[in-house]
């Protein structure tokens, strides 16, 4: 019976939410695919995101959301340590500005302790600045999160779809799913640019168009509006000045402009948050980046006197429910994963444990694969971690983990061949960026941007 | 005895020449890149080596001619190589294809060189699309890889390496549809002004902001936006290059505790380029942002020469006093006074301006006492101007900073 469809299982959208799903069925006896409409996974709202590991203290309790944010939070902290994803617990600082915010503590320690987090405390304002010294004058008190950190958003979705890709799923990237249907008799016919997929079990991660997907199965639960979100990456030589998340407190609209270390070793302030009409519109406006360079005036003046390293900005793909909209229709064979916000990449592999539970309850047949799963480590692009350049006994093997090509985030040739190559390439000098840092310093290409250009231009031809 | 020397651009090599020229002792040159020479590898343009080596020549031969110079002299030029690590009391850490190494030199200098300001560091909102670069990217794209840049190219900025940019334009096979400046008029020469009229017919547009770039997956479009009047419009191009706004690449500098410059953003240094840190000199655009080549070569040698006193015996200065500048004046370099200090590099101060004046008068001044006042003839933003030497002697070493201002302003 299987073989009436050309794969068993189909994940549409290759963001860390789908990598993460693709990932956990890839370790039972099942044809997987994967596809992807970019150029690479993990390319879209994936990549330009707070990178923060939350704990889920602040979600709502009870919802679904809090459930796999406190879930994700263990699964990818084990795993970022298993694989090398680069993770770094700097405990996050919720600060109070004035005499209302101090008002609110309480309700958000109250929050807290309802989602089952009993380690977050109060901090006065000595306590606070001793703490943070470089926070403007002004602030009244803090609760200390110490459980919040930060994960690579590069990384992440890149070993997850490491490891299916290794685990034998076909992954297809540049390749949109351009409709969808469901076949007479159960499955799903699946219409790319590249020729017709059918499938069993249809997993919809489709993201910003994970509405358009559900619709053309019929379905009509929700819909994405983009929410815009901006953000401003500061020098390296401003990292000294932050040694925590800063929170801002939330209100009823927004959580608020942070400011936060990445793991590249930078300090990243934002993010704005509007709702846009285009679901590619990412571009940065004017008043988002003035009203961030105020914001950071206002939190932390030391920090706007740096230089800019980047710029960006990412859609979260927001709908008009508060909660996830992840429904797995078990008849159909479908699972709808929609309206991930901000918080997906903490979730992500509890997200996907869920979407496999429920498909598993469903009839998919779960059979274990024999063997443990496959054994990799992904490179280290963070800040903490040894870099290759750090490792006579690598260079010693090969002088190309010597040889620095991009200067400001010291990478090296050795890294840049590997990105280029092995079960996941990089098809592009964007897929290159992620995979190393490279091109991601505070030159933007004055030094290496032809170099880098004829490499992958080079390697992709 | 082992003279180290960062950076083997104009101003590196000048110094390790001048520091063999000077003594005997082992001189090492760490680069980066794969070849030596710095900027002037992918400046293709004329009007090199005037005030150093006397004769007019391209920027390759210039780099070429500076790196035989160099190697014929006996200093070792290590390329792919960097300093991976450093720390205000430790050695130095240099990574390469050989491994790496600690170094620990009896003197230090760092030319490590400028970059320019990128699109993302001047905030230019927008989408992030290819074909957004600067002019060191643009010229190694053309001359060093031959690869090709577009057809319609935004220059932005309206300084000399503006202009150094419309003709790796034109050698790129891409037109200059235009060149954008926020200041009243351009700051280079009226030469290369009227040249690139008549040559490319590239209009400039002054008093106008590139305030948001938009395309995907190249550039599709720039809108610009006329600072007197508020008035936007949009022009269709495939390529914007921001140019000039030089920086110090200063990230070592800071990671070996040197005092630093607010004003210039590279190492606060005496007239003999003399750090805050004991061994440690500074020369080159390091210093403030790009000068023309020859001049930071010249300010490589003036280094070597107080580093080869340094390591014959001489002392680290005590009661240096900075140097501040007041606006509109921008800064100063060198911004420090060392008692007898000596004269900074080609007998002048530099000074730069953020506005155009003519005449400006300008004073020196200390804890209210004047040291010098005079007249400038020509003030332009991103020039640098000469400012006499002579008050530096009278500067009372246990007095507070020095301040150069206007005269009207005080």
């Amino acid at each position: 019976m299987r073989e009436r469809f050309d794969t068993d299982v189909a994940v549409v959208g290759g963001g860390v939410v789908g990598c993460a799903i693709a990932r956990e069925l890839s370790g039972f006896e099942l044809r997987l695919t994967l596809l992807e409409a970019g150029p690479d996974v993990g390319a879209g709202t994936s990549k330009a995101n707070t990178a923060l590991l939350h704990t889920g203290f602040d979600a709502k309790p009870g919802t679904l959301e809090a459930r796999l944010v406190a879930r994700g939070y263990e699964l990818l902290g084990a795993y970022a340590q298993r694989v090398g994803i680069p993770v770094e617990r700097t405990g996050a600082l919720l600060v109070a500005w004035n005499e209302e915010q101090v008002g609110e503590l309480p309700g958000i320690l109250e929050r807290a302790r309802a989602n089952g987090h009993t380690d977050l405390r109060e901090l006065g304002g000595d306590e606070l600045y001793a703490r943070e010294p470089s926070l403007a004058a002004g602030a009244r008190g803090a609760i200390a999160v110490p459980g919040e950190g930060l994960v690579c958003p590069f990384t992440t979705p890149l070993a997850y779809a490491t490891e299916a890709v290794l685990s034998g799923c076909d992954l297809r990237r540049s390749t949109p799913v351009t409709s969808a249907s469901r076949l007479d008799g159960g499955g799903f016919r699946l219409a790319t640019p590249a020729g017709e997929l059918t499938a069993r079990y249809l997993v919809n991660a489709a993201g910003l168009h994970s509405d358009e997907l559900d619709r053309m199965l019929g379905h009509d639960g929700f819909t994405v509006t983009p929410r815009r979100g901006e953000l401003i990456v500061f020098d390296k030589l401003a990292r000294p000045l932050v040694q925590h998340i800063v929170l801002a407190v939330p209100t009823k609209v927004t959580k608020g402009v942070l400011i936060a270390p990445t793991v590249f070793g930078n300090v990243m302030l934002g993010p704005t948050a509007d709702d846009v009409e285009r679901k590619d519109d990412t571009e940065s406006t004017r008043a988002g980046l003035d009203h961030l360079m105020a914001e950071g005036e206002r939190i932390m003046p030391a920090l706007v006197r740096h230089e800019v390293t980047a710029v960006y900005a990412g859609l979260r793909a927001a709908t008009e429910h508060a909660d996830y909209q992840l429904t797995v229709h078990a008849p159909q064979g479908y699972a709808c994963v929609g309206g991930i916000r901000s918080t997906g990449l903490s979730a992500s592999m509890a997200i996907a444990e869920h979407v496999r539970e429920e498909l598993g309850a469903g009839g998919l047949a779960l059979e274990p694969k024999p063997g443990p799963p496959p054994e990799f480590r992904m490179p280290n692009i963070g800040e903490r971690g040894e870099r290759p350049h750090q490792r006579p006994e690598l260079i010693e093997r090969d002088d190309d983990y010597g040889r620095i090509v991009c200067f400001c985030e010291r990478v090296t040739r050795g890294e840049l061949r590997d990105a280029l190559d092995g079960p996941l390439p990089a098809v592009d000098l964007d897929g290159l960026r992620r995979r190393t840092r490279a091109h991601m310093g505070r030159c933007q290409g004055f030094f290496c941007g032809a170099e880098l250009a004829a490499l992958v231009d080079e390697e992709t031809r | 005895m082992t003279l180290v020397v960062l950076g083997g651009g104009p101003a590196g090599l000048a110094a390790a020449l001048e520091l063999r020229r000077l003594d005997t002792h082992d001189v090492l040159v760490v680069e980066r890149e794969g070849a030596a020479g710095g900027i002037p590898r992918h400046a293709r343009h004329q009007g090199f080596g005037l005030r150093d080596l006397r004769r007019p020549m391209s920027g390759p031969a210039y780099a070429r001619r500076y790196a035989r110079l160099a190697a014929a002299a006996g200093v070792e030029i290590r390329t792919e190589t960097m300093v991976t690590g450093w720390s205000p009391d430790g050695p130095l850490e240099l990574t390469g294809p050989g491994g790496r190494e600690l170094l620990t030199p009896d003197a230090l200098i760092l030319a490590t060189g400028c970059r320019e300001r990128p699109r993302s560091a001047r905030l230019v909102p927008g989408s992030r699309p290819e074909g957004v670069m600067t002019t060191g990217t643009l010229q190694q794209l053309v001359y060093l890889k031959q690869r090709p840049v577009g057809e319609r190219a935004l220059v932005v900025g309206a300084e000399h390496v503006s202009f150094s940019a419309l003709l790796t334009l034109a050698h790129g096979g891409a037109r200059a549809v235009g060149m954008t400046t926020e200041l009243p008029r351009h700051q280079s020469l009226r030469l290369f002004r009227a040249g690139t009229a008549l040559r490319w017919r590239t209009p400039l547009w002054t008093r106008t902001a590139v305030t948001a770039i938009h395309g995907r997956p190249r550039v599709e479009e720039v809108e610009l936006t006329d600072l007197d009047s508020g008035v936007t419009r949009s022009l269709k191009c495939d390529t914007v290059v921001f140019t000039g706004d030089w920086i110090p690449d200063n990230e070592l500098a800071v990671m070996g505790g040197l005092a630093m410059d607010p004003g210039t953003r590279g190492p606060r240094v005496d007239a003999a380029l003399r750090t805050s840190r004991a061994g440690v000199f500074a020369a080159g655009n390091l210093l403030h942002g790009a000068e023309t080549a020859d001049v930071a070569a010249l300010s490589g040698r003036h280094a070597a020469a107080g580093a080869a006193a340094t390591v014959r015996g001489g002392g680290w200065p005590e009661g240096t006093v900075p140097i501040e500048c007041e606006p509109p004046l921008r800064w100063i370099s060198p911004s420090a006074v060392a008692p007898r200090g000596g004269t900074p590099p080609r007998h002048r101060y530099l000074l730069r301006s953020q506005e155009f004046m003519r005449r400006a008068h300008v004073e020196v001044v200390q804890d209210g006492r004047s040291l010098w006042a005079g007249r400038l003839p020509k003030l332009v933003p991103g020039r640098s101007a000469g400012l006499s030497y002579s008050w530096a002697e009278a500067v009372d070493h246990a007095g507070g900073p020095v301040r150069v201002r206007l005269a009207s302003h005080g």
